[in-house]
């Protein structure tokens, strides 16, 4: 239907829209509400710049000293390359995890509300959301790479894998922040968001293979992290971001799962999303 | 709208409620804190389904077809709904993309809405160094620009000082000389809705005390009588007012305050 049929109280044209006419406009929205986030961003990018510290000291203390040490048997790859994916994955994490906060911050002022009386399907407004996480995960990629680069881990910069490393970077992104909407639609409020959101990224971060092989897990995390999206996400990237690199499960298996996964967080996440203006 | 009712818990926030706005009217809302304003509104913008109760917005039917009434509204809610970190461009370019305005349409509309609000000038700032009267001024401009069948206003003068509510008000009857927009305002001032609204309707306890012109409702209450004489006659007869749900409503009509000043 024409927005501009309402204007007159006229009543709405009888002809069903087309599929790619219906499509278009749920892109649309998607695009709306993301490129919101995004021009938010370019007019405070401080938060990102801060959020960058974390994997830097990861891999520039942790990562170097524990290079030293060779404690930890790193399948066929330097541990200081096997590290730089999961830290890749861990600061994308991080990002994607407490973007739910926002979603409570708009509620209290009443910009959701905004949001929720608009014809714009909740999926979509939810997609939108998980679009500018997947930008702003990006954009700590970007500071991983760069900082991967002059500590001389080997990293395939070929077209086709940088590709590759983008999407899955997309993709856990939009997992973890439809996780963290979900999480915030629960709770309702900052304070116990806060919590919940600590209490929750140590696990998913330390029962993943993130910092270690699977293989060097007893076999009760082991269970536990191959039911972790993480997992899938640092497989994913080390099979893509490295020269050399594999991955364990094989990429058309990460790749299915984080769909998945994302997917029904989505549709779940569009449900709980109408209930926050209540 | 025929009969709504919502509860909470046990609370029954809205009883029963019915109601017939004609269109192109301002109708007004007034009542105490906690009495169901906001909570009708809410239920009549589709972001809170009816406990029971049907309702027919825009022509559509509420509870049916929620979507195809949120096309015919627009809402502007007490709290802030324009985005602080966006500009005031950036704010109607959002609202036009979530109303799926085509693209060739929405530059021009935009363009004219700033002007109408005037807000021209300030467009390119960000709404976070606004006044309140801009603000609310950019937030109808956000809800108009579809072009809505009905515009609900919950508040929208509050915390503002008295020039600004004066500027949003010649604003809002613009509006409605424009486009015959049906329009529903809430507000606690009664000078304000005696002097702008076609009708009023007073809720307590989530049912409506009275209806009617603000001449009607005055001669119902005695000769000489204001709507303050009609608001408290009516409200006292009716004891017990919002205790329930005091806290929340003044935490959330100071933030309100507060933003807007």
């Amino acid at each position: 239907m024409r927005t501009s049929d309402a204007l007159a109280g006229r009543p709405a044209s009888m002809a069903e829209p087309s599929v790619g006419r219906l499509l278009a406009s749920y892109l649309g929205q998607v695009f709306a509400v993301a490129s919101a986030e995004v021009q938010k961003l370019r007019h405070d990018p401080m938060e990102l710049l801060t959020r960058a510290v974390q994997p830097v000291l990861w891999l520039l203390l942790f990562g170097e000293v524990m290079t030293r040490v060779r404690g930890i048997a790193s399948d066929d790859v330097s541990y200081l390359d096997f590290l730089s994916a999961g830290i890749l994955a861990q600061s994308v994490l991080f990002v994607a995890i407490f973007y739910g906060i926002s979603a409570i911050w708009e509620r209290d002022l009443g910009v959701l509300q905004r949001y929720l009386v608009s014809p714009a399907p909740r999926s979509a407004l939810v997609l939108g959301k998980a679009v500018s996480a997947a930008v702003r995960g990006l954009s700590q990629a970007v500071i991983v790479y760069l900082l991967a680069l002059v500590i001389r881990v080997d990293v395939d910069l070929s077209p086709l894998h940088l590709v590759g490393v983008v999407a899955v970077i997309a993709l856990g992104s939009a997992l973890f922040s439809t996780l963290s909407l979900i999480i915030a639609c629960i709770v309702k409020t900052r304070e116990r968001f806060m919590g919940i959101g600590q209490v929750l990224t140590m696990p998913i971060f330390f029962a993943s293979n993130a910092i270690y092989p699977l293989s060097l897990m007893p076999d009760w995390l082991r269970v536990v992290s191959r039911a972790n999206p993480l997992t899938y996400e640092v497989d994913a990237l080390r099979a893509l971001m490295l020269s050399g690199g594999t991955a364990v499960f094989g990429l058309a298996l990460d790749f299915a799962v984080l769909l998945v996964v994302t997917a029904i967080l989505t549709a779940i996440a569009a449900r709980m999303y109408a209930r926050m203006a209540y | 709208m025929s009969v709504l009712t919502r509860k909470f818990g046990d609370v029954v926030a809205v009883d029963g409620v019915t109601l017939t706005i004609g269109e192109g009217e301002i109708f007004g809302l007034i009542g105490p804190n906690g009495a169901g304003k906001s909570t009708l509104i809410k239920m009549l913008t589709t972001l809170l389904p009816p406990t029971s109760g049907h309702a027919t917005v825009g022509g559509s039917d509420l509870v049916a077809a929620p979507r195809k009434v949120r096309r015919h509204i627009g809402y502007v809610p007490q709290l802030l709904s324009a985005d602080g970190a966006l500009t005031g461009y950036e704010n109607l370019l959002l609202s036009a993309r979530l109303y799926g305005l085509p693209r060739r349409e929405r530059t021009p509309r935009i363009e004219q809405a700033l002007a109408t609000m005037g807000l021209t000038e300030a467009s390119g700032h960000l709404v976070g160094r606004y006044s309140g009267g801009m603000i609310r001024r950019l937030e109808i401009a956000q809800s108009m620009l579809h072009h809505p069948a009905v515009l609900f206003m919950d508040e929208p003068t509050v915390g503002l000082d008295p020039a600004a509510r004066e500027t949003v008000w010649d604003h809002v009857i613009e509006l409605r000389r424009t486009f015959r927009t049906t329009m529903m305002v809430t507000t606690h001032y009664m000078e304000e809705a005696e002097e702008l609204c076609d009708r009023i309707a007073l809720i307590a306890h989530g049912r409506i005390v009275a209806v009617g012109s603000p001449v009607e409702l005055k001669a119902a209450v005695g000769p000489n009588a204001t709507l303050d004489d009609v608001f408290t006659r009516l409200v006292d007869a009716d004891p017990g007012t919002g205790a329930e749900r005091g806290y929340a409503d003044v935490r959330r009509a100071r933030r309100a305050a507060r933003q807007h000043g």
